[in-house]
């Protein structure tokens, strides 16, 4: 079944420019196409007519390598729960729809284009600590250190953020709790993770202001819109980490002669 | 100019020749290193793993990739695990016995000696990877957990729910992001390569383009790393990511580079159909979904019926009768050919007919619906997610897409090109798979290249080149810059009526009827012909909207697809030229009599190795030529 969708898609030339919503319409459009197909067939058109085809970030369109994200209808990634937009599709919608389309929006997230925002923060976030410090050949055999099951599920589970800002863009505060929390969890509840833990979230969470993203005040948003499923329980984990850390890695510095 | 293919194949026994060439390898003291610079451009496995080591080891490296992030690269999708011959399962797997599957999977057309340090280092990923904390799966024990793969005898498949490619990844990105931070890495994220710099005989940089604002630049280094990629999207419609391109090995290919066996490319049995002409891409479901279900067309040509509708005594379980030892268990490659084939013949099934029926009613009614759910129930999910049916009441629809290939640009066994001072990893070189990959073994081949083999054979290198010497300002790095900014401006000024898409989806559809799963002479000199043609349409009748100094993602893909243009014509030339059946290279005059793919050893026993030769002549065909001395030649067999 064939369906007319109207849509306002945000569009913005660069970083600096002032940006509108444009009304496009589509009165064709198939209940098997994904949302991105959806645009692709629009921006063949507008190529067509020597417009400027509308920019979105993707690459994978299955779902995990968290390029793609936007607002529609001021939800991340749209109405489906636990789906990215590239997996949505236009079955979802009705006849006659209408739909405002918007890049995610955060101080920490400036638009590069259109729908298509820069999220280096996020990967500065991770620079800050969100790893192992072990250099490659240093290695023990992997079965010499036995790690609870239930640790490695639940580590998996936190480490399957895919990194996209829906989080981010749902937030009240633009906070970037849910996405610092998952790394800070995954490697915390692994025993490879426990020798820079305190170092760890102490950084990265000072890398999290530092970029410019909120305060996380629970109201939850993010779990509700986070594609993967990252649940809220992390945040509660990196928070109690941090505290932790505040105190007893501050005094360890303060005993080695201060920083 | 003759291309030097001296494989660099070290001395010694198989077992040996790993450690010999290590120890005879030239080292760059620790205070020098940070002399040397290193270009790395793809952060996926491969280049991501490669980045960090050797910024790790302390030379200066600057890391490009095209994405918003390293971590976005397209080894994050990959599904099923990683191999390695850990023997923890106690059932017989071994060093040797990777290498001979390897060796044999691939058909008998990869490098030996490659091959066996391939299945060596394997062991070395898995720890390297958990000390990081990748959360491989394990069991109550704490153990780590194993599963067989692709048919394989024994469990050596590591894995990570089914999301394994993506915590790998994750794993190098980490180690990528801490190199950042401590600042031996340089990273530039949305950076294109276009072309590579080549000095006196060496690669010695590389001409990118900012995508944001359009700048084209020289990066200069001592050496550059290429782990790109592959380039399946030349067949427009495949399982690879949209950005998926071949433009930084063509371009090197285009420098003096030699491509080797550009023709071997592994198409997998089990993708979702296509749906319509919007079809932007396809999407893989896991073989491990063959183990439960059973695969059927209609006997009858054009039957319209319901898969419900359709009698036990009219549906043809065409695997199950055509290979009755294996049946719906059998390889990749053959498989594939076999939906083809059906399909051919009118009886296949769904929207133009062009895919066959997995069904699970058997299994659902034998081990019931929450066996089922529990152990294929996220990838029902997401059938259903793309297709708007139940699995469960309904038969899935699959068809064959391309995945992945084996050919890229030919390395010796220090992965180094043609090119000194260019090497090429993961699934950009010509690979250790011969003509068919295995299940679990891409993840395999671009972390050993990334952790454990570039670390060496770059130091060795260096070690004997000195650091510097060439700027921005030489004459090669002026002429490849100036080259790279008039081809923007020809793409922006052509102004045609076509759209980059349209001309693209012209040579996948040549691509795929010519050059896909059955191949034979008569259709590859047509592709022959049609190619240039399409590729004239495009210089003259493309439309690239915008201008280059903006984001301009049209711009972005017309680069792409021009190299397409090309690499689609010599991937039909080095199929015609092979005259056998060697893995996912199937020509249909070369089949035994119960159509199975026939090769012949006697002629083509070696890689083809392209050279090209200016835009105005046809490549010149070189060989290196492969010895097995370790795992003979055999007729594969799946009755």
């Amino acid at each position: 079944m064939n369906m007319r969708i109207v849509l306002h898609i945000w569009r913005q030339r660069n970083r600096t420019a002032q940006g509108q919503m444009v009304r496009y319409e589509l009165p064709n459009v198939s209940e098997h196409m994904s949302f991105l197909e959806m645009l692709d067939v629009l921006n063949e058109e507008l190529t067509r007519k020597g417009e400027d085809p509308v920019t979105f970030e993707h690459d994978c369109r299955e779902g995990i390598c968290g390029c793609c994200g936007f607002m529609i209808n001021g939800v991340p990634h749209g109405p489906q729960r636990l789906t990215t937009v590239c997996q949505l599709h236009m079955r979802h919608f009705r006849d006659g729809d209408e739909l405002w389309l918007e890049p995610f929006r955060a101080a920490a997230f400036p638009v590069v284009k259109d729908l298509m925002v820069d999220r280096s923060s996020l990967d500065r976030i991770i620079a800050a600590g969100g790893y192992v410090s072990v250099n490659t050949g240093s290695a023990v055999d992997g079965n010499a250190l036995p790690i609870i099951k239930q640790c490695s599920d639940m580590a998996m589970d936190a480490a399957s953020c895919i990194g996209c800002g829906a989080c981010v863009a749902s937030c009240p505060n633009a906070s970037a709790s849910l996405f610092t929390a998952a790394k800070i969890s995954h490697l915390a509840l692994l025993p490879q993770g426990q020798a820079e833990r305190d170092r760890r979230a102490i950084r990265m969470v000072a890398q999290m202001l530092e970029e410019g993203f909120g305060y996380c005040t629970n109201a939850g948003e993010c779990e509700a819109v986070c594609p993967k499923g990252i649940t809220l329980d992390n945040i509660a984990r990196m928070n109690r980490d941090f505290l932790k850390a505040a105190i007893t890695y501050l005094e360890e510095t303060a005993a080695a002669g201060g920083a | 100019m003759a291309l030097n293919l001296d494989a660099k194949i070290p001395s010694g026994p198989i077992e040996q020749k790993w450690d010999n060439a290590r120890f005879e390898m030239k080292l760059v003291n620790p205070a020098n290193k940070r002399k040397y610079s290193v270009i790395v451009v793809g952060t996926g496995l491969a280049g991501g793993a490669a980045a960090a080591s050797l910024g790790e080891l302390g030379y200066r490296v600057k890391a490009f990739c095209f994405q918003d992030s390293p971590r976005r690269a397209h080894s994050i999708a990959a599904q099923g695990g990683i191999n390695a011959a850990k023997n923890y399962q106690n059932d017989g797997d071994s060093v040797f016995r990777l290498f001979y599957d390897t060796v044999k999977g691939g058909d008998f057309r990869a490098r030996e000696a490659n091959v066996y340090r391939l299945a060596q280092v394997s062991v070395d990923i898995i720890d390297q990877c958990v000390a990081q904390g990748v959360p491989f799966a394990r069991e109550y024990g704490g153990v780590l957990a194993n599963r067989s793969f692709g048919g394989a005898q024994v469990s050596r498949t590591f894995y990570a729910r089914g999301q394994t490619g993506q915590q790998l990844l994750l794993g190098a990105y980490q180690a990528l992001e801490r190199q950042i931070d401590v600042g031996t890495v340089e990273m530039f994220y949305r950076h294109e390569m276009l072309d590579v710099i080549v000095v006196d005989g060496r690669a010695r940089g590389i001409v990118t383009r900012d995508m944001v604002t359009g700048a084209i630049d020289v990066h200069i280094a001592d050496a550059v790393v290429l782990g790109t990629g592959g380039y399946g999207n030349v067949f427009y419609l495949s399982t690879n990511a949209k950005g998926s391109n071949a433009t930084a090995i063509w371009r090197a290919y285009k420098k003096g580079a030699g491509f080797g066996n550009p023709c071997y490319t592994q198409i997998h049995p089990t993708c979702i159909p296509v749906s319509g002409d919007y079809q932007s891409k396809l999407t893989l479901m896991s073989e491990s979904l063959r183990n439960d279900g059973r695969i059927w067309v209609p006997k009858k040509e054009g039957d319209t019926r319901k898969a419900g509708d359709i009698p036990e005594a009219e549906r043809d379980y065409y695997l199950e009768r055509m290979y009755p030892a294996f049946g719906n268990l059998c390889p990749r490659d053959i498989a594939s050919r076999a939906a083809k084939r059906v399909c051919d013949e009118g009886r296949g099934v769904g929207p133009g007919g062009k895919g066959v029926y997995l069904d699970f009613a058997e299994s659902i009614g034998r081990l019931g619906r929450d066996k089922i759910a529990e152990r294929y129930g996220n990838l029902f999910e997401m059938y259903a997610k793309i297709t708007g049916e139940d699995p469960y009441q309904d038969p899935m629809r699959i068809y064959p897409a391309v995945h992945y290939v084996m050919g890229g640009l030919w390395v010796d066994y220090n992965l180094q090109s043609t090119i000194p001072g260019l090497f090429v990893l993961g699934e950009a070189n010509f690979s250790d798979h011969g003509a068919n990959r295995l299940g679990a073994s891409a993840l395999m081949q671009g972390l050993a290249d990334g952790y454990f083999i570039i670390p060496y054979t770059l130091g060795n290198y260096l070690a004997q080149v000195k650091p510097g010497g060439v700027d921005e300002t030489h004459q090669e790095c002026v002429a490849a810059k100036t080259e790279a900014e008039q081809q923007m401006k020809t793409l922006l000024s052509i102004k045609g009526k076509k759209t980059v898409d349209d001309i693209h989806k012209e040579l996948g559809k040549v691509m795929w009827e010519y050059c896909g799963m059955g191949r034979n002479a008569q259709g590859l000199e047509k592709a022959l012909g049609l190619i240039p043609q399409i590729r004239e349409e495009f210089w003259k009748n493309v439309n690239v909207p915008g201008s280059g100094e903006e984001l301009n993602q049209s711009l972005e893909r017309a680069g792409r697809l021009a190299d397409f243009l090309e690499l689609g014509e010599l991937m039909c030339r080095d199929a015609l030229v092979r005259e056998e059946s060697c893995g996912g290279h199937f020509r249909e005059e070369h089949q035994t009599e119960e159509g199975e793919a026939k090769r012949d050893d006697e002629k083509f026993c070696h890689a083809a190795v392209w050279e090209y030769q200016g835009a105005d002549s046809a490549p010149a065909r070189h060989v290196e030529p492969l010895n097995f001395e370790y795992v003979h030649l055999a007729q594969r067999s799946y009755k």
